[in-house]
């Protein structure tokens, strides 16, 4: 089952909730599959000032999200770029082998809502980015 | 830990104080192998004891004991209904099978693997609650058909089938008819004479009997091939020692089951009534399965609550001491939604959002009421945080 730390993020999940106007949003994800994750983040000055996020999904999709806010809450754009699904993995003291796919949708849905604040920059984001994979298909399932 | 309120009881039930108390002896003391009964006493004893299990499963379900076959689960049962009839008849030229969507994977993989030696399988779809028809059997029905297998009832939405209309049309083509009862057994009445059964399966965890132990009925002059080769154990139809604890437990437990029956169902109907009615009540929720309380099992209750992930929902139960599921125990290893739910239309999405409450005898209205107070808790909760739940609806 789920570490101390899933479950105390599951049942505890920090910033949970959206913000308005906010200066990048990114989804990611599928209802069918079970996991969706909408990452809101505010940004001043290259820094992360307050992240939001909405998960549809498994205590672990709940958990990964929540921890992932709180590694990239207070940092600069580069830093929350670093952010790695295997760091959130780590954050968390695990998770089962089935639900890695949960911490991959973490880390792409932080990219996915910087790519967001870059395009409302009129910047390109896949240079810095990356490509950011909004469907999941880290999951495997099949389902399209 | 605090109280446990267990309501997953189509995954499994709690082992019954009487008969684990009437399996007990058959352990430590009354160890005799059945096969040595003309020898010595504790031999002889085992023997009884098992001729006397056969006897109570004879009379739960209407056959005659000599027409019943122990063997050690039932997926065990289904396996050797569904390839022993295959085997038996795939010479004569039958090699058609017929099935429906919405089979236990005792089931459905077993007629997947005679796919790969050469059977050619129909698989009937239901309909939104999960019924099929006799006369969809019918139609399906050729000249080369060697077996029709439907369950009795359904074990992750509760749709109880129409077997004595199916077994009907099936003996009228000639074509055997086998039904995995592993869900109805000691849940509902079963008279296989009736409902025109030739081959039943059965799984004693089901209905408050130990696991590791299963039956099935094969009606007199149906004649499907042996599964398990060896020895001269059931009749020279299943070979292995047979598990005589195992077996006394399964006796006694469908006899507990079918005797107390009316009374377990009426309890079981009220508690299932009670959850559904207020799981309902919660906005944005729907039933899976029949809408006709009589044609679906007493125990089971299956409701989607739409934007809100089963599993989180089941996470929270679980921190109050609440065992439920979110679909067939056998399939949560894996993520793939239902194939119940989805033969009977369930959108993806919301089959991720279902959750199935089984009763067993256990269950109290106090455990009905606690387990609805959660859900009125905790829905909105799970919702709060849900990507695909929006205060509007």
């Amino acid at each position: 089952m789920y570490s101390e730390k899933v479950m105390d993020h599951f049942s505890h999940p920090r910033n949970v909730g959206e913000i308005e106007n906010a200066d990048g949003v990114g989804e990611v994800g599928n209802p069918k599959c079970g996991d969706v994750m909408k990452m809101y983040l505010k940004i001043d000055g290259g820094n992360i000032s307050d992240v939001k996020f909405k998960t549809f999904g498994c205590g672990a999709a709940v958990a990964t999200s929540s921890i992932a806010t709180e590694m990239i809450k207070g940092k600069s754009i580069e830093d929350a770029l670093k952010l790695t699904n295997r760091a959130v993995v780590e954050a968390l003291d695990g998770l089962p082998p089935v639900k890695l796919h949960c911490s991959v949708l973490a880390e792409q849905a932080v990219k996915a809502a910087l790519s967001d604040y870059y395009r409302k920059q009129g910047v390109d984001p896949e240079p810095i980015v990356g490509k950011v994979e909004d469907e999941c298909h880290a999951c495997e399932c099949g389902i399209e | 830990m605090s109280k446990i309120i267990y309501v997953d009881n189509a995954a499994t039930t709690p082992v019954s104080k009487t008969v684990f108390e009437a399996m007990a002896p058959y352990f430590c003391e009354l160890y005799g192998n059945p096969s040595n009964a003309n020898i010595y006493d504790i031999g002889d004893t085992a023997k009884k004891a098992v001729d006397k299990a056969r006897a109570q499963v004879a009379k739960a379900i209407n056959c005659s004991p000599d027409e019943v076959y122990f063997t050690s689960c039932g997926s065990e049962s289904d396996n050797w209904a569904i390839k022993g009839t295959a085997r038996a008849l795939f010479s004569k030229g039958k090699k058609h099978i017929i099935t429906t969507a919405i089979e236990h994977h005792a089931v459905i993989n077993t007629v997947e693997a005679l796919k790969k030696d050469g059977f050619d399988i129909t698989i009937l779809p239901v309909d939104s609650e999960g019924f099929v028809t006799a006369q969809q059997v019918k139609d399906a029905i050729r000249p080369d058909t060697a077996l029709v297998t439907v369950m009795m009832a359904n074990n992750e939405i509760g749709t109880i089938e129409p077997i004595a209309e199916i077994g009907a049309v099936c003996r009228e083509a000639g074509v055997w008819f086998h039904t995995d009862a592993v869900q109805a057994a000691g849940a509902i009445p079963i008279d296989v004479k009736a409902q025109n059964v030739d081959m039943l399966s059965m799984s004693a965890h089901k209905f408050n009997g130990p696991k590791g132990v299963g039956a099935l009925y094969i009606k007199k002059g149906i004649n499907p091939q042996n599964l398990i080769d060896g020895g001269a154990q059931e009749r020279r139809h299943r070979a292995g020692t047979e598990n005589v604890a195992g077996i006394v437990g399964l006796g006694e437990a469908i006899e507990l089951a079918t005797s107390g029956l009316d009374e377990k169902m009426k309890q079981e109907a009220a508690l299932r009534n009670y959850v559904i009615e207020h799981a309902l009540a919660i906005e944005k929720t729907q039933l899976n399965g029949p809408k006709d309380m009589s044609r679906r099992l007493p125990n089971n209750a299956n409701i989607g609550f739409l934007g809100a992930e089963s599993e989180s929902i089941l996470l929270f139960l679980d921190m109050r001491g609440i065992c439920a599921s979110s679909g067939s125990a056998c399939a949560s290893s894996d993520l793939d939604p239902s194939h119940v739910l989805l033969a009977i239309g369930v959108p993806h999405a919301v089959a991720n959002c279902s959750l199935r409450i089984s009763f067993g005898v256990q269950n109290t209205m106090d455990d009905a009421k606690t387990v609805c107070e959660a859900l009125e808790e905790y829905v909105p909760e799970v919702r709060r945080r849900s990507a695909i739940w929006h205060v509007n609806g």
